[in-house]
């Protein structure tokens, strides 16, 4: 395969909504508004050269509800837009393919999502083929159970890693309080109450600069030094539930194992999801996961890929690592997943 | 609908009434008109698989999948399964309930449907299902209702009357219990007392031409704590044990009663609890059960 060049593009500026687990009334407009401002102050920018979101209309059940949500940027003059029906993620996805044309520097991405509006583990059955899986009713919880019993893990090893995940959002300000998991209350057997992400209404914005403006903004940028990703048939049955090979192969085309990684963020809702996401990144025992508390501490559907990359991105700017990773996933079971390597 | 009682609070629904109508293309309408006619297909690929439920492309090569569909099932293997302890409105069924990937003989791919075993605990990898199917099929995956256990064991009922009659030594000892006395016999060979009467020892065969009358009382040799009703039994639980009756020198089997369960132990000593003399007839429902004395245990060797 012949290498591509490409332009040097960090993230510059990350801000995030102290994240609820009820609707607080804010339309998604007023959610997004403080993010779009912290982002705007910290760069010093008021404009950008290409803006991208990422949501889902199903969340709050009306078409086009992006579209109100452009209210909160300033959209007159008309600016350079576009959004993604996906986690802010692949937005930022998008606005690093834009920034690569050369004739933009700056890319403002934002992502967000009110799950408590409905009933999350149902309006997801809405992502499945209409033809074969939908009619069943084959609902969020149920797909990530059955993927649970694909991988088989031991009982204590998911417990600790909910037990870990609480225990590092409750000290990230911007994640929820949960307790320390108790009970042994079955969910979708094989999962349990407390292995399901919490329901969480919350928003992200990312700035992206490319070249000399990213040093100019930022003293020490996240530079994305590989970004790709990868996916799987949307039927479970033709895929290996166990692994991701797709997660794999997003983090070889995107250099995870090029160096050292010393934090990864996984787009891990459930338990048994970190475990395969360990696997595919082949991530070892030096690496810290999650110190944001994960999807297991928060988890603003939408949103919570980019803060993903947000988080692993702010350990660089805060000047607290050097390289981090990444992940994001979109569809059932892990069917999707975008690879970010981060370096100061 | 509710009509929410704060004004600042709306229910909204997003609903296309009626349903979208979507076309199914040649190779899931090949799948669903199968299916209308209970009878499952996958579609072969280039390299040979068969992909059910069929897709238009080898999901591993991304070429479109051959002409050729194959008929697979209807029975199949269990690969992975979640238990549904309770089922939302939109799922198959309204119990609970597995949801399984299921690889159908002669497929190489999983469908996804739900498993309605009796019970959960029939539920494991490897097992054999077989689909039930809609009374009336449309072309629809729910066609099929949902799949059970292969018939692996089928029940066979046995019942026949008999007439019992007590003659010989049992009637000799069932005359003795309406006495309300426990009747023996003492070979003189052996020098054993059997309890109940026998006319036999069953060690040497030596005649027992007389009975010996026993005490009620006697030491639990060995007891059983059961957990499940018999109609013969006081309450549940209830005990069972060997009481080696005073002079003899074999058990017999009697309930233990008056005493809570778990207090029972080996080497206690108890009485035979009889009906009222008014009520007493030639049979072993004359002794109610065996009760403690409340005298120190005896050392059983
Ligand atoms: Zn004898």
């Amino acid at each position: 395969m012949r290498a591509l060049a490409t332009r040097e593009v960090a993230i510059v500026a990350f801000a995030q909504t102290r994240h609820t687990p009820h609707d607080t009334g804010l339309t998604e407009p007023e959610l997004i508004l403080p993010v779009i401002n912290e982002v705007k102050r910290r760069t010093g920018l008021e404009r950008f050269g290409f803006t991208c979101s990422g949501s889902c209309d199903y969340l709050a059940g009306a078409p086009f509800s992006f579209v109100s949500a452009l209210d909160a940027l300033g959209a007159w003059p008309p600016i350079s837009e576009s959004h993604v029906e996906m986690d802010g993620a692949w937005a930022l996805y998008e606005a690093w393919v834009r920034l690569q044309h050369g004739d933009v520097d700056s890319a403002l991405v934002y992502g967000f999502g009110k799950s408590s509006l409905g009933d999350l583990r149902t309006i997801m059955t809405l992502q499945l083929d209409p033809y074969y899986l939908a009619p069943l009713g084959l609902d969020q919880l149920s797909y990530a159970a059955l993927q649970a019993a694909a991988v088989g893990a031991d009982r204590k090893e998911l417990d600790e890693i909910v037990r870990r995940s609480r225990a590092d959002g409750r000290a990230n300000p911007y994640a929820l309080d949960l307790p320390d998991p108790e009970g042994e209350d079955l969910a979708v057997q094989p999962l349990k109450q407390t292995d399901v992400p919490p329901s969480t209404d919350g928003a992200a914005a990312i700035v992206l600069a490319a070249g000399d403006l990213a040093r100019e903004l930022s003293e020490s940028p996240a530079f994305v030094r590989g970004i790709a990703h990868r996916i799987e048939p949307h039927y479970l049955g033709m895929r290996h539930l166990a692994r991701s090979v797709s997660a794999a192969d997003a983090a070889r085309a995107a250099g995870v194992g090029k160096g050292p990684v010393e934090v990864a963020e996984l787009h891990a809702q459930f338990p048994h999801e970190e475990i395969i996401l360990r696997e595919a990144l082949e991530l070892t025992g030096d690496t810290v996961i999650n110190p944001s508390g994960g999807p297991l501490a928060a988890n603003p559907v939408m949103a919570t890929g980019l803060i993903r990359i947000g988080e692993a991105a702010q350990r660089i700017l805060d000047g607290q690592a050097r390289r981090t990773v990444a992940h994001a996933a979109g569809g059932p079971c892990l069917q999707h997943n975008l690879v970010t390597v981060l370096e100061a | 609908m509710t009509v929410p009682s704060d004004p600042l609070v709306a229910q909204h629904v997003l609903e296309f009434p009626g349903g979208y109508t979507r076309t199914t293309g040649p190779v899931i309408g090949r799948f669903l008109s199968e299916l209308r006619g209970r009878r499952i297909v996958g579609a072969r690929t280039a390299e040979g698989r068969v992909l059910v439920p069929p897709l238009e492309y080898d999901p591993a090569t991304g070429e479109p999948v051959t002409g050729e569909y194959v008929e697979v099932g209807p029975a199949g293997t269990v690969t992975t399964w979640a238990w549904v302890h309770e089922p939302l409105d939109g799922h198959p069924v309204d119990r609970p309930f597995a949801w399984a990937l299921i690889k159908l003989d002669g497929a190489d791919t999983a469908l996804v449907h739900a498993v309605c075993p009796e019970h959960p605990k029939a539920m494991e990898a490897g097992m054999r299902v077989w689909p039930v199917w809609r009374d009336q099929p449309s072309g629809h995956i729910t066609d099929i209702s949902y799949f059970v256990p292969e018939v692996t064991k089928i029940v066979s009922n046995v019942r026949s009357e008999y007439r019992l009659q007590a003659g010989g030594a049992l009637r000799v000892f069932l005359e003795g219990v309406r006495r309300g006395v426990f009747l023996g016999g003492r070979c003189d060979q052996c020098d054993k007392v059997y309890v109940p009467y026998r006319a036999a020892c069953p060690a040497c065969g030596n005649a027992i031409p007389d009975t010996l009358e026993l005490p009620d009382t006697g030491t639990i040799t060995t007891f059983a704590i059961n957990n499940l009703p018999d109609p013969r039994a006081p309450q549940v639980p209830f005990v069972s044990a060997y009481i080696l009756l005073d002079g003899a020198d074999v058990p017999m089997i009697a309930l233990i009663g008056d005493v809570p369960a778990h207090e029972v132990r080996q080497g206690m000593r108890v009485k035979a609890v009889w009906v009222p003399e008014s009520e007493r007839t030639a049979s072993m429902a004359n002794i109610r059960w065996f009760a403690p004395t409340g005298e120190p245990d005896v050392e059983l060797s």
